[in-house]
């Protein structure tokens, strides 16, 4: 039966709403396609505002993947702004999707990306917009399969309750693997229904069903024991590695949206993965191992993207951007094959060193150079140390020089504040460190006015990280340690106006950390939360830290556990963990080790240029890491906007 | 490294291209900047060779003439582009509505003669749906609003509420017509309206229409642009600002 678009109910509502356009879709290269002819139908959420949902490459990639298939649709659906919300309530319009404008509760499966904890309370508030209950027991046949991915699904279990299941790690092969099972089980009839098709994705060992399993706890709080309650679950279920990159070329048609979004360009992965190890970082220890897309793949990529796109910038996307082995190749390539044009490149995510420095001047060829980032993470020595950020003092002024030297005109600096071990004077640091940088870069430029921005922000201890087991700092001494350094970095006069200092307070973090680290029983906030009126704790001016602790409070009043139990208490080796069911390939021991390691400062070196130090990835998940060089080079192509000829009068 | 922005050859404009475009449909929640990124995109995936200010960030030289505001569908928007190359100004609008968005479509293009293109855009001729208002209650309101002189009504600008005359930029204003289908009545209006500053807007007449006769529309009103151009003095009607440009 055709599903109604809900188009016409909507219309009337969008000229009372801030930012219509988000709501209409229409953007280049989006899809649409016949309801009746597809067996199995996808609604794909980013779970926040359409203009920080729409750039997100993760759910662009799947929708490309997924849409290829001929008897496959998917749709995409964002998180619908309050006034909206309200009006859809009054008139009763479902969450809807933005290409066909269907009702998500009629799809077969609900795919939500969480790239942060954040987005939890907007995933119920789609839910109970699509009329599909929040809680996964109360859902009945007709309901689509509610299905976590994206960085926060590492550890669900905050969310188990809402969702019907989880996938770690790269979605491109694994969502065709269940849409693969949920096509043989609707050709079948949907025998068993619901719950045999759970069971039918469960067993594969890669797809997670927090119903399968029951948690045990112990008198004091801690978690005894997780286990399946079905027989045929297994135990601990796998993350999903893509190995070939140059395999899947995605996205190859990227959305255009018509509003203005947060990355008005386009974006070519470069490499996944990232060994350089910093303790701190939960994208690296979950994404392992390295794997690169090759020189020529990505060449191809970054054409490609500009010509289906008409963006005028592409960024070149990593963890890591010049780790990659043929770096210099690719930047010196492009930079000559779009030199003249207004086409420009960027390279985000870059580590401190020189070598940055020329594949800025490289890529900024004939453009404006303004400002370059930098994040050095820890502001002493010994604390870089402790988070294995290998970055030295000296590193990094030689760094700044260059760039100051080479015409940039501002460098900006991120740290975090409330690392492990930790002392004011480890941030209080930083501020000498920014004075060093403006010194040396008005001696190098021999300009006055080259400036150097702080920016620093409270560390969120993050599950499957060698920092799984610290106490996270409390929100006031984070506020008040910022407060010094501030302070510090205003107190000398010949700097302070060339230092630049942004921060964001303790409070968020402490809920970022509630809800990272958290168990089941942290889902209860979460909903209470959402039934107060939570929604978009991303977003400074919505998030409520008063409203959170109330929650948590009422939430948590049986139990003997509470809001500081989850953050900032210090966890021992042998506590079970909410995720310790769900594999990363980490091998426990070793983030312990390499817990204790960073206690006393040692370093680790980075797996692609030493020899392997057993983190445990690759023969647990039957990978390897996939780098170059290749030895090979750019291919030429016709760049865009070179089809002037054909339009000649 | 000295403040100058970098020396680039910067190619000459040798031909100005007028633009008609309509917005429709769901596109009509567009607003101006979102056009405005989604034309300069389409520009460059045809690789029509626009012409760029100098300076540190050069930008595509394109003028754009009195948008209609966002939730506004329009027939008849303007825009002047400027390019390095001689175009046939056929193929331009062919290769340039296949790569907009449907629903921001490109009707025409022509060469520019001399002139300014809005200089010539005096006055706009718009449509108004108005669904839920029966046909006797638009005439009252129509008529009760054209026995005034002026109309004071009153808007949010950018610069706070501005409080100004409604009545006398009016050149028209009818009921053409209204549709009583299943789903009620559907009163239609024609207005042609005088490029004034303040500008008058459609919302503006309907606030005015408030004031005089309490017309108060039960659902958003759709309102379209249907022209754009001279304003004939003796007719009242809007001719079309290309007609010079096309015969040349």
């Amino acid at each position: 039966m055709p599903i109604e678009s809900v188009f016409a109910r909507l219309e009337p509502l969008l000229p009372q709403v801030q930012k219509p356009i988000q709501y209409v879709g229409g953007e280049l290269n989006a899809v649409t396609k016949d309801w009746d002819a597809a067996t199995v139908r996808w609604a794909l959420m980013y779970p926040d505002a359409y203009e920080v949902g729409v750039p997100n490459q993760g759910v662009q990639i799947l929708y490309e993947v997924l849409n290829e298939q001929d008897d496959v649709l998917a749709e995409r659906t964002y998180a619908v702004w309050h006034d909206l919300e309200a009006l859809m309530r009054e008139h009763h319009v479902p969450q809807f999707t933005v290409d066909g404008h269907r009702p998500v509760g009629e799809f077969d499966l609900f795919g939500v990306s969480f790239s942060t904890e954040l987005g939890y309370t907007n995933l119920l508030t789609a839910l109970d917009l699509a009329g599909i209950p929040i809680r996964a027991a109360e859902r009945e046949e007709s309901h689509p399969l509610v299905v976590a991915g994206g960085h926060a699904a590492f550890n669900p279990e905050p969310i188990a309750d809402f969702i019907d299941a989880a996938v770690l790690g790269d979605g491109e092969q694994v969502v065709l693997e269940i849409t693969r099972i949920v096509r043989e089980f609707k050709q079948a009839g949907s025998p068993g229904g619901r719950q045999e098709l759970l069971f039918r994705l469960a067993q594969t060992g890669g797809v997670y069903v927090p119903q399968f399993y029951d948690v045990e706890y112990l008198d004091d709080g801690r978690i005894k024991r997780v286990v399946p309650n079905r027989h045929g679950v297994p135990w601990r279920v796998s993350k999903h590695t893509v190995m070939d990159l140059d395999a899947w070329p995605y996205p190859k048609q990227p959305l255009v949206p018509l509003a203005e979004s947060v990355h008005e360009r386009a974006s070519v992965e470069i490499f996944r993965g990232c060994t350089r190890g910093c303790r701190f970082c939960q994208a690296g220890m979950i994404t392992r191992p390295v794997r690169e897309r090759s020189i020529t793949g990505i060449g191809e990529m970054v054409e490609q993207s500009l010509q289906a796109t008409g963006f005028e910038e592409v960024g070149l996307l990593s963890l890591s951007s010049a780790d990659h082995s043929e770096i210099a190749d690719i930047a010196h390539g492009l930079a000559d094959r779009y030199e003249g044009t207004n086409t420009s490149l960027s390279l985000p995510s870059t580590r401190v060193d020189a070598f940055n420095i020329d594949l800025a001047n490289e890529l900024t060829r004939n453009g404006r150079r303004s400002g370059l980032t930098f994040a050095p993470e820890g502001g002493s020595e010994r604390i870089r140390k402790v988070i294995n950020k290998m970055v030295t003092e000296e590193d990094l002024i030689k760094t700044v020089a260059a760039a100051y030297s080479n015409g940039w005109r501002q460098v900006k600096l991120y740290f975090m504040c409330g690392l492990p071990t930790e002392t004011d004077d480890d941030v209080v640091q930083i501020a000498r460190m920014a004075r060093e940088v403006i010194k040396t870069g008005r001696e190098v430029s021999g300009r006055r006015d080259i400036r150097c921005t702080v920016s620093i922000g409270g560390f969120v201890p993050k599950p499957h990280t060698p920092f799984q087991w610290v106490a996270q700092l409390d929100h006031e001494t984070t506020d008040e340690r910022l407060k010094k350094l501030r302070d510090e970095i205003r107190s000398d006069r010949n700097y302070a106006k060339a230092i630049g200092f942004r921060y964001h307070d303790g409070k968020p973090g402490i809920v970022e950390g509630l809800l990272s680290r958290g168990d089941r029983r942290v889902g209860r906030i979460i909903e209470a939360v959402w039934a107060d009126g939570g929604r978009f704790d991303g977003w400074s001016e919505h998030f409520s830290f008063d409203r959170w602790m109330r929650c948590a409070d009422d939430a948590l009043a049986n139990e003997p556990v509470d809001v500081n139990w989850y953050t900032t208490r210090e966890r021992e080796f042998s506590e079970v963990l909410p995720w310790d069911h769900l594999d990363s390939g980490l091998d426990k021991d070793w983030l312990w080790e390499d817990w204790q390691d960073a206690l006393t400062g040692v370093e680790v070196d980075d797996c692609r240029w030493t020899p392997c130090f057993d983190c445990g990835v690759c023969p647990q998940m039957q990978t390897d890491i996939e780098v170059g060089p290749t030895g090979k080079t750019l291919l030429p192509v016709t760049v865009v906007g070179s089809g002037a000829a054909t339009l000649h009068a | 490294m000295s403040r100058q922005p970098p020396q680039r050859d910067v190619a000459p404009a040798v031909q100005k291209l007028r633009v008609r475009y309509a917005k429709r449909g769901r596109l009509r929640f567009t607003s101006h900047r979102d056009i405005q990124r989604s034309l300069e995109r389409a520009l460059r995936r045809t690789g029509v060779p626009m012409a760029y200010s100098a300076g540190f960030s050069p930008h595509p030289k394109i003028s754009y003439a009195g948008a209609a505001s966002m939730g506004a569908a329009s027939e008849a928007e303007y825009l002047e582009i400027s390019v390095t190359q001689h175009l046939d100004p056929g193929k331009v609008r062919d290769a340039l509505d296949a790569a907009m968005p449907p629903g921001l479509d490109i009707v025409e293009v022509v060469s520019a003669t001399a002139g300014s293109l809005a200089d010539q855009l005096e006055a706009s001729e718009w449509q108004i749906e108005l669904a839920g208002v029966g046909l006797a209650e638009a005439d009252v309101a129509v008529i009760k609003f054209l026995e005034q002189d002026t109309v004071e009504v009153e808007r949010m600008t950018k610069s706070g509420l501005r409080r100004f005359d409604a009545r006398q930029a009016v050149v028209r204003l009818a009921v053409e017509g209204g549709e009583s289908d299943d789903r009620g009545p559907c009163a239609i209006l024609r207005l042609v309206v005088r490029h004034v500053s303040p500008a008058v807007r459609p919302d503006d007449v309907l606030t005015a229409l408030h004031v005089v006769a309490s017309l108060t529309p039960p659902v958003p009103p759709k309102v379209t642009r249907l022209a754009q151009g001279p304003l004939k003095q003796e007719s009242g009607m809007v001719a079309d600002p290309l007609a010079a440009d096309r015969v040349a």
